[in-house]
């Protein structure tokens, strides 16, 4: 267990080191590689059982010349929850883990190739609102491992860019092969895939679809849509997204108050955030794989979410959720500093 | 299967928010619009023209950026060029797009 540990810390100082010593010859001072994240404690309530977990989630970006881009991001956390079966106190268990250590190659302005182990590109959800200084809920959508393969990852190859923009429409794409991984850190499934948006930057709406299909085992097939509305005045973000899978599928819906963007809001209104998310699954057949509840399930989720200065927020969440194999409420707390800050001192 | 009572009610009252709220962005832009028509006559028009560029950038940062997450308090511009290549991969930017949002982070 030790061992372990003390491997998984090397790899992700490896991947550290990758970027803090460029390869690429000198930099531009504004190329300086950063590291960025968030630093947070989290308290997770469930059939009154209380789980603590702080947590610390890094990034690192470093350019390496004028294409390349070496980036990652990593996990770390504590779980301290209840040992249960009568016994009174706590026990923990750690987990370390990369998300994602990928090498970007800009090869010209409509076409990035990304080598590694990568953010599965399929719906929204994965790619733009895990990170933890983000995310404005601390649990993922139900439907979050149809289509990303349950681990979020791959190991592979990506093609991705943005086809054509113009200052009305934008057309972006990735492209994704995916070779079968058990190692701990790069845990990754065989399979092939991709995700298309139309963007249109005036009226903020974005409409997508994804595409997925598992290579192994049962070859599955999953297909996505997603539609993001965020109109450019207006205090209200809306997200949504729909997937199917073989067994089962199932979509979410969010809408996201920013009081922020009000000019009438006072100093304090400023920083409440208050969200809502529905959300449902229906299961067609049984699959313990898939990770989708095993009977249909509504749910309903409540955040009420504080913006400080500093880039400092709290996020409170009561999540109720309804099945025929039981009801059950989750309440989350959640308190998370972002960082952002050079590897040195630049030019 | 025919669902409990209390799941359907449950349901009706959750799709009612759900529909309220995905209508509010329209009702909440238009209102808020007006506001900035109110407010844009009073704005002197030469601060307006010296700082387009500047607005075309945050604009377009606004446009794609702030989708997802609010904007750090502040950065050193030694990795504004770092942060925009990894928004350039991420949120599959154009390169004029990545111009002009790199041109708003670091004002001449």
């Amino acid at each position: 267990m030790h061992r372990s540990k003390i491997s998984r810390a090397w790899v992700f100082a490896a991947g550290m080191l990758l970027g803090l010593f460029p390869v690429g010859g000198p930099l531009l001072g504004q190329d300086t590689p950063l590291i960025s994240g968030g630093a947070g404690f989290i308290t997770s309530t469930n059939g009154g059982n209380t789980t603590y977990i702080p947590v610390i989630s890094p990034v690192l970006a470093a350019p390496l010349g004028s294409h390349i881009l070496v980036e990652s991001r990593a996990t770390i956390l504590d779980s301290y929850f209840p040992r249960g079966n009568g016994q009174t106190g706590y026990k923990s268990s750690s987990f370390v883990g990369l998300s994602y250590l990928q090498m970007d190659y800009l090869a010209n302005r409509h076409l990035t190739v990304v080598a590694g182990d990568f953010l599965t590109p399929f719906g929204t959800y994965n790619e733009r609102l895990t990170p933890i200084w983000i995310s404005n809920f601390e649990s993922a959508p139900l439907i979050f491992s149809l289509g990303t393969m349950n681990t979020g990852s791959s190991v592979g190859g990506m093609l991705r860019g943005s086809a054509f923009a113009t200052s009305k429409v934008s057309l972006d794409y990735a492209g994704y092969f995916s070779a079968a991984s058990t190692n701990e850190q790069f845990n990754a499934q065989r399979s092939a895939g991709g995700r298309a948006s139309l963007y249109f930057p005036q009226t903020r709406l974005e409409i997508g679809t994804s595409y997925g299909r598992l290579l192994e085992g049962e070859h599955q097939n999953f297909a996505g849509v997603h539609l993001w509305w965020e109109p450019a005045d207006s205090l209200v973000k809306f997200r949504s997204e729909f997937a199917r899978g073989a067994h089962s599928q199932g979509y979410w819906m969010e809408s996201e108050f920013h009081l922020t963007r009000s000019p009438s809001a006072n100093a304090f209104a400023r920083g409440l955030q208050p969200v809502v998310r529905w959300q449902q699954t229906f299961r067609r057949s049984p699959d313990a794989r898939d990770g989708l509840p095993s009977a249909d399930t509504n749910a309903a989720d409540f955040a009420l979410d504080y913006h400080f200065p500093h880039d400092v927020r709290i996020n409170t969440s009561y999540s109720r959720q309804l099945s025929s194999t039981g009801n059950r409420n989750v309440w989350a707390t959640g308190i998370v500093y972002r960082f952002l800050f050079p590897t040195w001192r630049g030019k | 299967m025919r669902m409990p009572a209390q799941s359907l009610r449950f349901r009706i009252i959750m799709a009612v928010a759900i529909g309220l709220l995905t209508t509010l962005p329209a009702v909440s832009a238009r209102q808020e619009a007006s506001k900035d028509k109110n407010s844009a006559a009073n704005h002197n028009e030469a601060a307006k023209n010296s700082s387009s560029e500047q607005s075309d950038g945050e604009k377009k940062f606004k446009q794609n950026c702030s989708r997802c997450h609010e904007a750090p308090e502040g950065f050193t511009p030694s990795i504004s060029g770092t942060v925009l290549r990894h928004m350039r991969v991420r949120a599959s930017l154009s390169k004029q797009d990545e111009q002009d949002i790199l041109r708003f982070l670091n004002p001449r």
